[in-house]
């Protein structure tokens, strides 16, 4: 999950990581009023949960009053088009408005969870306010890392290797760390997945602040963070992908025309490459989970056809455990509660596979069935022609 | 012979008297396995599906002998049977358990670390060596026996792997579900290694998926080391830069962990790739006939 800047300021400054002053503004007179501290020179901030907001014109320098109130008045409403919000781009409802920062330089500190060592891994780079992808493929020599062991934490000696090896000046390495170790606890406390401050920055009164702060937290994890899933802003996702996790379904939404139906998360993803191998267009993926029973897969059913780009469905379940016998009931009833207008292959497959594909064919559902995956999508390719 | 579980192996299961423990344990006393016993605390002294119960792995392992365990444990407390199951000295656990904390998991994997304990999983279908003992919840019945090892991330997947091969009549020595999740116990390099060793094993089959980099290991594991052929799938050449497809390690980020990455390595250490999941077990029968294995792996 992922959470606003101003958000990620707010946990980051509880744990004495430095961040500038500032606050959350949702109009031009709260911004105005956050601006009076600062004597009219500010920072303006769109709050969206998407990278690149300099470079796409939503990020401000205000030197008065007025101009605050005129970018608050430009920025509230817009839409942001950047490289992470696709083509669509996202409404600005939300500013952060802050003190200007003198910054002498800029740099990067994020921590990941390390796949390959099962370990949280701090990286550093003195390329800041670039990506840290561009860094990694231009050049990688400029990223240091320290593994984490989980049993003692960050050490201060690998702050300190960190804050040298990235050529922070001298007299402020001993802040660097500090600021590094913060970051490490407040990573660690709140279930973090992903804690990216880009830039760092150095400033000319000698400070160390994180001038960008994007915390994304650990979905498995929030059921122990009650205050950090309060922060989850709905107007920032598919309305489709919460519908679909209110029914413990996993959805996410393609550019296709072929609705998908599969059990299980590899399935389902090898059931859309399949589509698209034969030359066809997934329009979702959606794992209904180990059992189809007939309230998910009605669910599901709404789900993908609230999608108007659909134009027919692949239901694609491995019977295991659960019989296709019951499935094929499942599919049946559930295409009837939701009146289906839309051609649908299913292939079942597993135990009792032949008692499921009598059920839908006597139906008298229009529902074409396939004996392999391959079958299934050259159907529906043909079908939605 | 097999890797990991045989007909010796006695096994307990954590959380079972909960419904998914429970029905699970039922499923693999009904296939032969020899389920020796469950933990749940409190519920320490009773009997279920003719097993005893007890309050800790602890116990549980000095009264029953048990050596593997196998995790139905909801995700809040997964990590700690883990590791009270490590404590106890279990050599071998499978956590079929979905949603862990990833923070949890690096805990476990630490603690883990130095003790004789393998764990599989978590996020899996489990381990099955077919027709001695199945732990998790695979089908047994789609399982046939055999000289093919199966290895695996996704546990749908394995099925539609399995029951295409045992249609042909190839049977599997052991399939291993290795898990979904980002942070997991045993990687494919190792559980390739495991084949390479035995004897019983002729052929891998391996699945993976996008994300990470645990296929292009695998596949320099095989170039280096591999004396038996291997072929492969990898799920979501169609997906998404950015988004999660369903499993927590599923995700391509930072442009890395790309189908197309993992094929092309995969395919650069000799591994024969199916274009599509119907072809899995069409792929690796014709490398067994190119190898003249066909008739030994016909059972």
């Amino acid at each position: 999950m992922n959470i606003h800047e101003y958000q990620a300021k707010a946990i980051l400054r509880k744990y004495g990581v430095a961040v500038p002053d500032g606050e959350v503004a949702f109009s031009a007179d709260e911004a105005v009023k956050v601006a009076e501290r600062f004597g009219g020179r500010a920072v303006v901030k769109a709050q969206i949960h998407a990278g690149g907001r300099g470079k796409a014109g939503g990020v401000k320098l205000a030197k008065s009053l007025d101009d605050v109130r005129g970018y608050a008045d430009e920025l509230l409403g817009k839409t942001l088009v950047t490289h992470q919000t696709g083509p669509e781009g996202k409404v600005v409802k939300r500013l952060l408005i802050e003190s200007l920062t003198a910054i002498q330089k800029e740099y990067y500190i994020g921590l990941v969870v390390d796949r390959g060592a099962g370990r949280v891994v701090m990286m550093a780079s003195e390329e800041g306010g670039m990506e840290i992808e561009e860094v990694a493929a231009h050049s990688p020599e400029k990223i240091v890392r320290e593994t984490i062991d989980p049993a003692v934490g960050l050490r201060p000696f690998q702050a300190r290797r960190l804050a040298y090896a990235i050529h922070i000046p001298g007299e402020l390495v001993n802040k660097a760390a500090a600021f590094m170790s913060a970051l490490y606890r407040a990573f660690v406390d709140n279930d973090c997945a992903i804690a990216e401050i880009n830039p760092l920055v150095v400033t000319g009164d000698g400070n160390v602040l994180a001038l960008d702060a994007k915390l994304n937290f650990d979905a498995n994890a929030l059921y122990r963070h009650k205050d950090i899933l309060a922060l989850r802003d709905l107007d920032e996702e598919d309305p489709r992908d919460v519908e679909a996790s209110r029914f413990d379904l996993t959805y996410i939404a393609l550019h296709g025309n072929i609705g998908c139906l599969v059990n299980g998360a590899g399935l389902a993803m090898a059931t859309m490459d399949t589509i698209k191998f034969y030359g066809g267009e997934p329009a979702n993926f959606l794992d209904v989970g180990g059992g189809a029973s007939e309230e998910k897969v009605t669910e599901a059913f709404k789900i993908i056809l609230s999608d108007s780009g659909v134009k027919g469905i692949l239901v694609n379940i491995f019977g295991g455990i659960m019989k296709c016998d019951i499935i094929a009931n499942a599919v049946v009833a559930a295409s009837r509660q939701v009146e289906l207008d839309r051609p649908l292959v299913v292939r079942l497959e597993g135990t009792n596979v032949e008692l499921g594909k009598q059920i839908l064919q006597t139906s008298g559902l229009k529902i074409a069935s396939a004996d392999s995956l391959a079958e299934a999508a050259q159907k529906i390719i043909e079908l939605v022609k | 012979m097999s890797i990991l579980v045989n007909r010796d192996t006695r096994v307990i299961t954590q959380g079972i008297t909960g419904a998914t423990g429970l029905f699970h344990t039922q499923q693999a006393i009904e296939y032969g396995t020899a389920m020796v016993g469950g933990v749940t605390p409190g519920k320490g002294g009773a009997t279920v599906e003719g097993v005893p119960v007890f309050n800790t792995v602890e116990q549980a392992v000095s009264a029953t002998g048990a050596n593997a365990s196998v995790i139905y444990v909801p995700p809040a407390f997964a990590a700690d049977s883990i590791m009270e199951a490590a404590d106890a000295g279990v050599e071998l656990v499978i956590c079929i358990t979905e949603g862990i904390p990833i923070l949890d998991m690096v805990t476990a994997k630490r603690y883990l670390e130095g003790k004789g304990t393998r764990l599989i999983g978590p996020n899996c279908p489990g381990v099955i060596t077919p027709g001695e003992c199945k732990i998790g919840i695979m089908p047994g019945y789609i399982h046939k026996r055999g000289h093919v090892g199966v290895v695996s991330r996704s546990g749908t997947l394995t099925y539609e792997a399995v029951y295409q091969l045992t249609v042909q009549g190839i049977g599997q020595s052991t399939a291993v579900g290795i898990g979904g999740d980002p942070v997991n116990g045993t990687n494919f390099v190792e559980v390739l290694r495991m084949f390479n060793e035995d004897p019983d094993t002729e052929a891998v089959i391996m699945i993976g998926e996008i994300g990470g980099s645990a296929e292009e290991e695998a596949a320099a594991y095989v170039k280096e080391h591999m004396k038996k052929p291997v072929a492969g799938f990898i799920a979501g050449s169609s997906a998404p830069p950015g988004k999660r497809m369903g499993h927590a390690g599923a995700i391509i980020s930072g442009g890395k962990g790309t189908a197309s990455e993992k094929v092309a390595a995969m395919q650069n250490a000799g591994i024969k790739v199916a274009n599509t999941p119907s072809e899995m077990g069409a792929t690796l029968v014709k490398m067994l006939e190119e190898r003249n294995l066909l008739a030994k792996c016909r059972v």
